[in-house]
């Protein structure tokens, strides 16, 4: 098992490195640079929406209005160079100090707002989350130091494609092991039962919360990494259908899967970004398949399964007994 | 212009824009009432009453109260379609399911409006249907001859809600079903098409809703239904979410509220005071004013 997870993480570094190599020979260009980096601050977001609305079974739809918060806090730390954190640091350690006060300020403001609905069953953190997300475009609107609608501009470009894929495996460690934990078994314990979670001894509140606050955490850092990328935020980048898109992701992959998420990150950005031209037609069609999945296949188009390489081996399994009944069962032996 | 006479002119500003709230709450309390579910899709069923109006009055040239009539039949049978295909399929699977739906709903019809070539983004100017005139009610307490007909309309629509919820058959079984489902199946009622007629109910409401926000709005646009529909959902919690005067009484509450702190000159908060009203109820009474306390069983 240890053996395993060394090779994943082999893997994983591998792929980024070699990304980051072929950026910087110029093999990939500025655009899909651009639209890498944005893939991998997709999948921390949805990674981290998942924690929410897949593993703890909470209706969460303002994770765009963490991403503001987050992106908001953190460009105005990288752009006042005298504000609480020395001068002398700067660059991309600023960055990512930048980038963690972001995020936790982004998860204060969940904790605010979790507090009081959470306690609660029921569906209103939905319409709480809904309602922050508004709220918080509008005060950003009416902020004057921030650019109020036309926007924060001149924030530095320092979301890179290497440092914005490392932080997303972290992000992507960091809730896998979460999910892992007793905390985790305890969140997926509230999303199938509530009152039978309750009955076995668990706070569900103080779970409920802790998830909430951890995913406007990692919300918020994505949203300060989309700062630093786009070098100019504006309160109308964070609107509801952002949130929409990060919702759709998740139910895509899957609610409660992680691997579901990222592969569903990676397929969104890339059709949300070559449909750009056509806005409202592809908000249409997400929301139509939004509501095409739920009907038809509510746990989400892969369920709540992870990727894994035994789950991979039992598909290709199954479908090589599919097409050439019992002889699949040794050809299999070769896929490994 | 004394203390008094400015609170008295904003409480009528108030009582105004909440009714409209409380026509919107009333179709949220209801169905959360039925069915358990916030219909988030419910403004804009709201937005498309306004636009269905505009339609009527600027190309038919009828006049309002029809307009009124016949955006208010558009949208209930919207409701019952919206019913049928979305939420009906789901109504044994997970919540979060048919929120997603819901939300899934209202982007949908959102971007629809905007898609379509002859509604687009852009806002588009609602007809005077109404002369404005004022009266002096009091010195200096003026009452606006918009102001007057949506109170009215607001009026008369709730007695005949009040009238049907509690005078008529399918009130009674209205009643029944969100009192419990499966015992008021097993009396004979048919639950699909008593919910069905709550969607219907509840979009009718909204869509006369829309149509007096369009009129002391003086325009519309596809996205006019997110806030008000947002506040309309506050006020059904205000007032105990599933409670029918719990909505009126919240929406008023909220629109006087909302135009108090906009005579304070905080303008700017407006949007902010429906949120922390919000987060207030929901951490001192979740049920709301009017709302009984339940526990929920296994």
């Amino acid at each position: 098992m240890k053996f395993r997870s060394l090779i994943k993480m082999g893997v994983v570094f591998a792929v980024g490195f070699v990304l980051h190599l072929l950026i910087k020979v110029g093999f990939i260009n500025g655009y899909y640079d651009h639209i890498l980096t944005k893939i991998c601050m997709f999948i921390i977001a949805a990674v981290s929406l998942n924690l929410i609305n897949g593993i703890c079974g909470q209706f969460s739809i303002g994770h765009a209005g963490f991403m503001a918060v987050g992106a908001y806090t953190a460009a105005i730390f990288t752009k006042n160079p005298d504000l609480f954190i020395p001068a002398a640091i700067a660059g991309m350690p600023r960055f990512f100090i930048a980038l963690a006060i972001g995020g936790s300020v982004a998860a204060f403001v969940g904790f605010l707002v979790g507090l009081p609905t959470l306690r609660l069953r029921g569906d209103y953190l939905a319409i709480t989350t809904l309602g922050f997300g508004e709220i918080i475009r509008v005060l950003l609107l009416n902020w004057k130091f921030v650019g109020g609608a036309s926007g924060y501009f001149g924030i530095k470009p320092y979301a890179n494609f290497l440092s914005v894929y490392i932080l997303a495996v972290i992000t992507v460690v960091v809730l896998s092991n979460f999910i892992a934990s007793s905390y985790g078994r305890a969140c997926i314990a509230i999303r199938e039962d509530e009152v039978a979670a309750e009955t076995m001894g668990i706070n569900t509140t103080k779970y409920k919360i802790i998830a909430f606050v951890l995913a406007a955490f990692f919300a918020g850092i994505a949203g300060g990494i989309y700062a630093h990328l786009m070098q100019a935020i504006m309160p109308r980048d964070f609107s509801f259908l952002v949130s929409i898109d990060i919702l759709l992701m998740v139910v895509l992959g899957g609610l409660g899967s992680t691997s579901g998420s990222i592969v569903a990150a990676i397929f969104l950005t890339i059709v949300t970004e070559s449909l750009r031209r056509f806005q409202s037609l592809r908000v249409i069609i997400y929301s139509l398949v939004l509501i095409f999945i739920m009907i038809f296949r509510p746990q989400g188009l892969l369920g709540n399964q992870e990727f894994s390489t035994p789950m991979l081996k039992e598909k290709i399994r199954l479908l090589f007994n599919r097409t050439k009944s019992g002889k699949g069962h040794t050809s299999t032996e070769g896929t490994e | 212009m004394t203390l008094g006479q400015q609170i008295l002119q904003q409480l009528i500003n108030g009582i105004s824009l909440g009714s409209v709230y409380a026509l919107i709450a009333l179709g949220y309390t209801m169905v959360y009432g039925i069915i358990r579910l916030i219909n988030f899709a419910h403004g804009e069923v709201f937005m498309i009453g306004a636009f269905v109006g505009y339609f009527i009055i600027t190309l038919f040239k009828l006049p309002f109260i029809l307009a009124l009539i016949f955006a208010m039949i558009f949208c209930a049978l919207l409701g019952i379609f919206m019913e049928r295909l979305a939420y009906k399929p789901l109504r044994d699977a997970p919540r979060i399911a048919a929120l997603m739906t819901a939300v899934g709903l209202s982007i949908f019809f959102q971007n629809l409006m905007v898609y379509l070539k002859w509604i687009g983004a852009s806002p588009k100017a609602f007809p005077r249907v109404i002369e404005i005139t004022r009266f002096e009610v009091i010195e200096n307490v003026y009452l606006t001859s918009d102001k007057i007909l949506t109170l009215g309309v607001a009026l008369v629509l709730m007695l005949a809600l009040q009238y049907v919820v509690h005078k008529t058959k399918m009130g009674k079984a209205m009643r029944a079903v969100s009192q419990d489902k499966d015992a008021a199946q097993l009396m004979g009622i048919n639950v699909d098409s008593t919910i069905s007629f709550t969607f219907a109910l509840g979009s009718a409401l909204a869509a006369a809703g829309g149509i007096l926000y369009a009129v002391s709005y003086g325009k519309i646009i596809y996205n006019m239904g997110t806030m008000p529909g947002l506040k309309a959902f506050v006020s059904a919690v205000l007032g105990g979410i599933g409670s029918i005067p719990g909505a009126v009484a919240g929406g008023m509450l909220l629109g006087i509220t909302e135009n108090a702190v906009s005579a304070a000159g905080m303008s700017m908060l407006r949007d902010a005071v429906a949120f922390a009203i919000l987060i207030l109820i929901l951490l001192i009474k979740p049920t709301g004013i009017f709302g009984k306390n339940t526990r929920e069983k296994v």
